[in-house]
């Protein structure tokens, strides 16, 4: 990829809504983006490669558990923290965002929310440093929008469950050291186990062939009679409500993350609408480029005030599910709709890897789809506005 | 070894500069603002000689209360503690008497600085500091070694490199090669919140200049292409229109 010459839109002067340590932190992600996920994303892109060696440098700037509590190895950080964080990791790849929003909100935070005292010291220092990555198992090959009716299982058996079954689309699962599974218990009610890579039975079996999201490693997890401890059990959560929070958390990091991406095709449309020069001109001063530009960063700007407003109430405890689906579901389709008029102003050079344009819309295809698809997060606004259920 | 820092607080690297209507002031709306570069290189070496043989790195930044974000950053990138002279950085002198009065009572080993800061590009404050405080002081390095007493240090020169050997206390100021500046981890983002800022009044100081005003650069003028084997046309051109012949 050519060299990176980011600018961030800020149209409306948002930063003054932000606290100077929020910009020290979203700047510090910026700068570390800049110099170790630019040089290196397409060509990982290209190979399909998980870039590992991030890894510790994704620990070392926060993006791990940034809202988990000082004690056990988080960042202590607020909502807007957080989304910042995953807005310039998806700058850089949404790839990258989902493997620190995976650590974070589906790892992280049920171990966290969930978990045991001992659970919660066990796992989290040790997800926070990098040292193990984690994955979630909610999503089953014939249960996706519909989690309720999974059909993994766990069985009573005394001193340990024995769990069976089946998920996928796992990010991060090919090398995870544990997993947040969901399984029913023996009455039918969901509940939620780590499970360490080394159990008999436990095996993450890698996905190929993707077309999005090529720099992060997705997989299946299989369960074949895995004999997982008692104290591995989530204790303090029971049913749905228990990944539906996990996914609340994700979701809310997701609908910053889109922003990221959608800046970086803006930006670099932006550029390349100065200095492409067609009939003597730059292209920038045709109308149809101009109008492309003018909806994208007013766009943009909407999904800034959008996610801004949420990070607030979800600040005060305060921001629904409902708000939450309504942001990512906006501003996801947003980023796409914008890598895509991106993608012609472009040209026929949108879609080379010397431009991230063409990477972000493949990428935003899987996020457009995953942590609740884009007509779920609909039917979720529309039961919310109507109070009727439009699901079945 | 305790070692001072002076950074400037400037304007991004990208910022599209505008002036006042009387052109006497830089608007700052909307512009973002930064360590200075240079600064940076020099904090970071300081960071390196501390980490290596132990020691503090205080930073000293002449300015009002809108610099302490860049100040708070470059207390997440590592440095012990930071000093900011309340006052708007009039001009080099000002603030050099700034920085050397502070200096006279801190007992540096070391005063480093960037070669320039990359608004103004005075590039005179290290001078006038080692001047104000009598200790030497090296401007444009790109190597700094410390051992024991003395200071080594390496200045690119037409031709070649000159190396400099000097006494502590020192005054120098920092080139790119002399570090490669760091981005701050979340650690150092926390910790900077409780590390001291301590804020003090600046000493008077008689004021030798005045911005008279701002322009900005000329915009380039048209380039005229003219075809090799038309050298009349050229002639022409120089003649009537650039008048040079």
């Amino acid at each position: 990829m050519a060299q990176d010459r980011f600018q961030a839109p800020d149209y409306y002067l948002l930063d003054e809504l932000l606290t100077d340590e929020h910009k020290l932190i979203r700047d510090t992600v910026r700068a570390w983006v800049k110099k170790e996920v630019s040089p290196i994303i397409e060509e990982a892109c290209q190979k399909c490669e998980f870039p590992k060696h991030l890894v510790k440098g994704l620990a070392e700037i926060g993006a791990f558990g940034p809202y988990i509590p000082v004690e056990y190895g988080g960042g202590g950080l607020d909502q807007i923290s957080y989304g910042l964080i995953m807005q310039e990791l998806e700058r850089g790849d949404s790839g990258l965002r989902s493997t620190a929003s995976v650590q974070s909100s589906l790892v992280m935070y049920p171990i966290y929310t969930y978990g045991s005292e001992e659970q919660r010291k066990k796992y989290l220092p040790k997800l926070a440093s990098g040292e193990w990555l984690g994955c979630f198992g909610l999503t089953e090959p014939d249960h996706g929008s519909n989690p309720n009716g999974m059909v993994t299982n766990i069985k009573d058996k005394g001193d340990h469950y024995v769990l069976n079954g089946a998920k996928m689309w796992i990010s991060n699962a090919p090398f995870a050291q544990i997993a947040v599974v969901w399984a029913k218990d023996e009455e039918g009610v969901i509940r939620g186990l780590i499970v360490e890579r080394g159990m008999k039975g436990f095996t993450t079996p890698e996905t190929h062939g993707k077309w999005s999201l090529r720099a992060s490693a997705t997989g299946e997890l299989v369960f074949d009679n895995v004999q997982v401890p008692k104290e591995n059990l989530l204790p303090n959560v029971k049913g749905l409500k228990g990944p539906l929070g996990c996914l609340n958390s994700a979701r809310f990091g997701i609908s910053w993350g889109a922003i990221g991406a959608a800046m970086d095709c803006y930006d670099s449309a932006l550029r390349y609408s100065k200095e492409r020069k067609q009939f003597g001109r730059p292209i920038g001063g045709f109308q149809l480029q101009q109008k492309k530009l003018a909806e994208m960063i007013t766009e943009i700007t909407k999904a800034q005030l959008l996610t801004w407003r949420l990070g607030v109430l979800k600040n005060e405890n305060r921001a629904t599910p409902a708000q939450i689906s309504m942001a990512k579901r906006n501003n996801v389709n947003m980023a796409l709709e914008i890598a895509r008029e991106a993608r012609q102003i472009h040209g026929g050079m949108g879609i080379t890897g010397e431009y991230p344009i063409m990477r972000h819309m493949m990428n935003l295809e899987s996020v457009i789809t995953y942590e609740g698809t884009h007509d779920i997060h609909l039917l979720i606004t529309g039961m919310d506005v109507t109070g009727e259920n439009a699901f079945s | 070894m305790k070692i001072l820092v002076c950074i400037s607080n400037v304007p991004d690297t990208t910022t599209k500069i505008n002036f006042s209507a009387d052109n006497k002031d830089l608007v700052t709306a909307g512009i973002q603002y930064i360590i200075n570069p240079y600064d940076e290189i020099a904090l970071t070496r300081a960071l390196e000689l501390t980490e290596a043989s132990g020691g503090t790195v205080t930073v000293l930044n002449v300015g009002d209360p809108s610099t302490d974000p860049t100040i708070r950053k470059a207390l997440a990138i590592g440095a012990t503690d930071a000093v900011r002279i309340n006052a708007a950085p009039r001009d080099a002198y000002f603030v050099a008497k700034q920085i050397a009065s502070h200096a006279a009572t801190g007992n540096y080993d070391l005063i480093l600085t960037g070669r320039e800061s990359i608004d103004y590009n005075g590039s005179q404050v290290a001078a006038m500091v080692g001047e104000l405080l009598n200790i030497p002081s090296v401007s444009i390095c790109k190597s700094l070694t410390v051992d024991g007493t003395n200071a080594t240090l390496e200045r690119e020169i037409e031709g070649g490199k000159e190396v400099i050997t000097a006494p502590l206390p020192l005054v120098v100021s920092a080139t790119e090669g002399m570090a490669e500046p760091r981005i701050p981890n979340m650690r150092g983002i926390m910790s900077a919140r409780t590390k001291p800022l301590n804020v003090i009044e600046p000493v008077a100081v008689p004021q030798l200049t005045a911005i008279a005003g701002y322009d900005k650069p000329q915009s380039r003028s048209q380039v005229n292409l003219v075809d090799a084997d038309k050298v009349d046309d050229l002639v022409n051109l120089l003649h009537t229109k650039a008048k040079v012949i």
